[in-house]
């Protein structure tokens, strides 16, 4: 579970997040809906701790996020941000050996190797492990990053805009991989743009707006007409498919 | 990497010290091998200090083309040098003994760094490489500003004595120094190395590191107090070097792209030993000193700077 409390945040005298309350359940997919500056990136990024803490605490199972040794927090979660650029030149595999830095420290054993090669394997880049990064395409690296955090195996997985280049098979296999950790037990914070991934995959959904928490609860609690409507101040229809919600924001209201 | 390579490294580096030592040796061989050895064993700390300073430097500045001199780290030696000078006088920097000064000016010009660069480069937000590279560059002419100006208001002997140490000199290495210089930079090395797979990570960026575990702040202030030491130990021996480490930090990364830092600070290390020590064998004993090894350095690794700009390679 991740207990937040009276987080705030401000930069260059913008508030970015509002005093904000939350409670993130253990083992679910919970999904980070808004429109763009309503402080998505910003409340993960400090749940991860990459930013640097303001007022406010974040606790992950109990620990405080601030006074907790980095090392111990490495193996609590897992954090993969939006920006992926890289200075170094580095091959695929290594790259996803670095996840299990926190582990090993370097000294990668038998359980490391493993982890690793499910890694590979599970985002389908055993054909490109010897690739160097800065010669895939987007979604490639894409992949090659969220297997990075993959292999970090950690009880929370926290992901901002995970589904940023992937086509639409890799995007599905994504959210199937999300679901089959969350049912051994794995907790799982996703920033999501595309409302139909959150209405489909996601067990507990947050709505944000202007540094704010509007709406939490289940998709077809929060994934309605109205709220959508308001939360994105343009008219959005939703309908039902296959017992979930599904938000026709594509289409111009009739 | 290849066993290949390691091997011809290994090659080169016998050569160039072989060649130093043992090149044209007569008369009192005794008294030749030890003057030799002297500079030898400088000539090889200032390549080393270099090479690991300038990957380091790359490393914790997300960049493989800034160094820690066109950041302006040497130009910060001299701005303390010419300070030292103005405070003590002529006779007091003069009798200063050479030990002490060499590790007090370190000092000075670690905790300078570490604020500086410590505050420019371990940021949160804005990170970006255009605004480090530009407020670096101006720090650097900010302080041969400084040292410059404290040389124009000290009187001309004094100013003799700052010219002096204000450029690279690699036939008199500062002999007297070496020892405290080996005392500091030695372990220094030894440590870059130690800490090889935290550097790794460090490679990765800031929000990596973090979300890795490592202590990403304390991590980019003591990698930036090694790059000082490091450069004040190159600085102190020979004089400032502008492009030198540029050059061998950017052929290792070409030799061994993708490489741990372990390799990398090897590999950079001997080829700054093979091109700093034969070159110098070349233009003491084969061109009679008719040209200085610092100019061609600086004229070459300017050239390759401007290159790997205009390719947009290497960011």
């Amino acid at each position: 579970m991740i207990e937040v409390t009276d987080l705030s945040f401000t930069v260059g005298g913008a508030q970015i997040l509002a005093p904000t309350t939350l409670t993130l359940p253990a083992g679910q997919i919970t999904a980070l809906i808004g429109p763009n500056g309503a402080g998505k990136s910003t409340l993960s990024r400090l749940i991860a701790r990459v930013e640097t803490p303001p007022p406010g605490t974040v606790r992950v199972n109990g620990r405080d996020v601030a006074t907790t040794p980095g090392g111990l927090l490495a193996r609590e979660l897992a954090f993969l941000g939006q920006h992926t650029g890289l200075a170094s030149r580095l091959r695929v595999r290594d790259l996803v050996a670095f996840g299990r830095w926190p582990h090993c420290h370097g000294r990668p054993g038998p359980a490391d190797h493993a982890a690793i090669a499910r890694a590979l394997a599970e985002f389908e880049l055993e054909p490109l492990a010897q690739r160097f990064l800065d010669t895939l395409s987007g979604g490639q690296a894409q992949r090659a990053h969220l297997a990075m955090a993959a292999a970090q195996e950690t009880p929370w997985l926290i992901l901002d805009e995970p589904l940023n280049n992937l086509d639409l098979a890799h995007a599905r296999g994504l959210m199937v991989h999300l679901a089959r950790l969350r049912d051994a037990g794995g907790s799982v914070l996703i920033v999501l743009h595309d409302l139909n991934f959150a209405a489909a995959w996601a067990d507990h959904v947050v709505a944000m707006k202007a540094g704010a928490v509007v709406a939490t609860g289940r998709p077809e609690a929060v994934l309605t007409g109205p709220l959508l409507s308001a939360l994105y101040d343009t008219e959005i229809e939703v309908t039902v498919h296959g017992g979930r919600p599904l938000v026709l924001h594509h289409l111009a209201p009739a | 990497m290849g066993v290949r390579l390691w091997a011809a490294l290994m090659a080169g580096v016998v050569l160039v010290t072989g060649l130093w030592l043992f090149q044209g040796l007569s008369g009192n061989t005794g008294f030749v091998l030890s003057l030799r050895a002297g500079k030898l064993a400088a000539l090889a700390l200032v390549a080393a200090s270099v090479a690991m300073a300038t990957v380091l430097f790359q490393t914790v500045a997300q960049n493989r083309i800034l160094t820690p001199s066109i950041m302006g780290f040497d130009a910060l030696y001299l701005l303390v040098q010419s300070l030292a000078l103005a405070t003590l006088g002529i006779s007091g920097f003069a009798a200063l003994p050479a030990g002490p000064k060499f590790l007090l000016e370190t000092a000075l010009m670690t905790g300078l760094a570490a604020v500086l660069f410590g505050t420019l480069l371990g940021r949160a937000r804005g990170a970006d490489i255009g605004r480090t590279i530009l407020s670096g560059v101006i720090l650097g002419i900010l302080f041969r500003a400084g040292s410059v100006l404290v040389m124009r208001v000290l009187d001309p002997n004094a100013n003799a004595v700052v010219q002096s140490v204000s450029f690279a000199n690699f036939s008199r290495p500062s002999v007297e120094t070496l020892l405290y210089a080996a005392a500091l930079a030695l372990p220094a090395m030894a440590l870059a190395l130690w800490l090889g797979p935290r550097l790794d990570v460090l490679a990765l960026g800031r929000d990596r590191a973090l979300s890795l575990g490592l202590p990403h702040r304390a991590m980019v202030l003591g990698t930036l107090a090694l790059v000082a030491v490091l450069t004040a130990t190159a600085t102190a021996l020979v004089g400032p070097i502008a492009f030198f480490g540029l050059i061998v930090a950017g052929l290792a990364q070409s030799f061994a792209p993708g490489a741990p830092h372990r390799q990398l600070l090897l590999l950079s290390v001997g080829l700054a030993l093979i091109g700093l020590i034969g070159g110098q064998w070349a233009f003491e004993r084969l061109l009679g000193l008719k040209a200085t090894l610092s100019v061609v350095l600086d004229c070459g690794g300017g050239l390759l700077f401007l290159m790997l700009l205009m390719r947009g390679k290497i960011r």
